[in-house]
């Protein structure tokens, strides 16, 4: 049985509406007008115990939302929620013992005092003795490659330290579905390579499902085999991140090398001519066909160099996501 | 059946010893998070022997002109203020740390850490924290209500002592309760601007006997903001001079006010979790 199991699920804000300026102040301030914002529509989602997959849309997509239903913060207004067998909305504490949520932006280690006291508290919490706490934490550290950091003041840490200790807070009563919200938030680029090898590493090793959004499409292509796509509170991709770009991205870019220009029409029988400068010639070629075209365009000019490119996936989702604006 | 009973009371003292084993946790930590300021203690020893050195050059100058208030001798209006400072310390120690935070809690999202604790959340943002440099203030409190009724003559029994300590808690739980609701409605306001901090300064009241105020103040200190419940009471049953009403509505109030804040908390997170984004 899937570990999370999402059935019609929906969720509908109430927000008021105001009109700028005074008058619209005052209006706002006398009778408020309301309107209702579908933040969530019909969406139905099944992840497999151990999975890793990645929860992409641009803000105010809806995916920080889903997360919160799925982790029982909020209400749905409609469908149904299965996360570890448990309704999340009821926050029952055998539910809680077997998930986390990591939030890119907010923190929860005690700014004071160095994590292990904020480990600590942790291990009381959720019922871990000391003995196992002790071990979970010499593991976790090693995992992390934390040492004296877990005894300095947290308000010391850089970023990236302070973003490991509170993976290292969030995983102690070791759960089996994580929800991450931007966990590499403002890392740099070392930490965020750091943070996702220990993301790969602890799946492996626990078998425990992950769930996470990122703005970081490198986050997405390191660790996920499996994308949602999220747009306008609407689910309208799941499946493989090759799949994707085979999807929207049907063609591969030829760049091609020549050692005399040539005029433009020449190539139209090969695919569509993406630009030309010069000796440099850009075409668009239907993956299908790529191999055919490309030994024809070897055996028929005088090729200096060729390079094959698929365009990078945050384009293709960019150029998606544009496309259903229009329409 | 027995089985169940026994599996029951099992479950509910390892509940119990979880929550213990917080509380200690929480407390350790953040006696180690206050030390990290230890010129606090100075200033806060300085701040409350100024505190209470003004409140009774202010109670003198009632006594010096011979108004006397309400009936009550010097002393025994000593043993009130006494009660007052108590009840302050433990305002500093446990309560202005705790709830205030809960606004911070609701405008940065940090709530939802909280909500996601196999723990209850209103155990949690009530004792998550304490801050020891309200401790003088009740030590400075606790002297004052002796002497005051050592000066009163008062020869209290056992029984008298336990039942000031009970209505002290009473008093306790009660300010408690009113000063988590108010906090709790930060879900709504957002800003809760320092209507926590309107309630305390109506607790100053409570430095004097109720029977002080005119008729009409006297009744909003009793049925609107139970002050009386707070000070008065409690130094009465020290004096031997309460009366079984009072010390019944006192234990009757706290329970009520505890239960609503209980229930308004609920409904409360009921509103946060199906408004919040």
């Amino acid at each position: 049985m899937a570990i999370v199991d999402v059935r019609g699920l929906s969720k509908t804000f109430r927000v008021a509406d105001k009109q700028p300026g005074l008058g619209g102040t005052l209006r706002h301030f006398v009778q408020r007008r309301h309107r209702l914002v579908p933040a969530v529509q019909d969406i139905n989602i099944s992840i497999e115990a151990g999975e890793i997959v990645g929860f992409l849309g641009p803000n105010g997509a809806g995916k920080t939302t889903t997360l919160k239903m799925l982790t029982g913060l909020i209400h749905p207004s409609a469908g149904s929620v299965r996360v570890a067998g448990h309704e999340p909305f009821r926050r029952q504490a055998d539910f809680l013992r077997q998930i986390t949520l990591v939030m890119g932006q907010k923190q929860q280690l005690i700014w004071d005092l160095p994590p292990l006291d904020s480990l600590r508290v942790h291990a009381a919490v959720y019922g871990i003795d000391t003995a196992e706490s002790k071990r979970r934490i010499t593991e976790l550290a090693d995992m992390l490659e934390l040492d004296e950091e877990l005894t300095r003041p947290v308000r010391k840490l850089s970023l990236g330290q302070r973003m490991k200790a509170e993976l290292m807070a969030a995983l102690l009563h070791q759960p089996a579905v994580l929800f991450l919200d931007e966990p590499t938030l403002g890392l740099d680029v070392n930490a965020q390579v750091r943070v996702r090898s220990f993301l790969a590493d602890y799946n492996r090793r626990t078998g425990a499902t992950v769930l996470l959004t990122s703005h970081y499409m490198g986050d997405i292509t390191a660790l996920c085999e499996r994308v949602l796509l999220i747009h306008q509170g609407r689910l309208f991709y799941d499946g493989s991140l090759e799949g994707l770009t085979d999807r929207l991205a049907p063609c591969r870019q030829v760049r091609l090398e020549l050692r005399h220009a040539l005029p433009a029409q020449m190539f139209e029988s090969y695919g569509s001519l993406e630009s030309q400068n010069g000796n440099e010639v850009r075409l668009l070629i239907e993956r299908d066909q790529l191999t055919r075209q490309v030994g024809r365009l070897l055996a028929d000019f005088d090729v200096c160099d060729l390079e094959v490119n698929d365009p990078p996936v945050e384009e293709i989702i960019g150029q998606l996501f544009r496309q259903r604006d229009a329409t | 059946m027995l089985g169940d009973a026994m599996f029951g009371s099992k479950m509910f003292r390892r509940t119990v010893v979880r929550y213990w084993r917080s509380l200690r946790s929480f407390w350790g930590a953040a006696l180690a998070a206050e030390m990290e300021y230890q010129i606090n203690l100075l200033i806060e020893l300085l701040a409350t022997g100024g505190n209470l050195a003004g409140s009774l050059f202010v109670l003198s100058l009632f006594y010096r002109s011979g108004h006397g208030l309400g009936g009550w001798s010097w002393e025994a209006a000593l043993v009130v203020l006494g009660m007052y400072t108590v009840l302050d310390g433990i305002a500093s120690t446990l309560l202005q740390p705790n709830l205030s935070t809960i606004v911070g809690h609701v405008q940065n999202g940090s709530l939802d850490y909280v909500l996601l604790k196999p723990i209850d959340s209103q155990f949690w943002l009530s004792l998550r924290t304490f801050s020891p440099w309200g401790l003088p203030g009740i030590v400075l409190g606790l002297v004052l209500v002796v002497v005051g009724a050592i000066l009163a003559g008062a020869t209290p029994s056992l029984q008298d002592v336990l039942l000031t300590g009970l209505m002290l808690i009473c008093g306790c739980l009660i300010l408690y309760s009113l000063w988590f609701i108010l906090a709790a409605t930060s879900i709504w306001f957002v800003k809760v601007w320092n209507a926590t901090e309107v309630l305390r300064s109506f607790l100053a009241a409570g430095r004097y006997p109720i029977s002080a105020y005119p008729i009409g103040l006297r009744l909003f200190f009793t049925v609107v903001l139970p002050v009386a419940f707070l000070t008065t009471v409690p130094a009465e049953a020290l004096l031997g001079r309460a009366s079984f009403s009072w010390l019944a509505a006192s234990g009757l109030v706290a329970i009520l006010s505890l239960l609503a804040s209980r229930w308004f908390w609920t409904f409360a997170l009921r509103f946060y979790t199906s408004a919040s984004s």
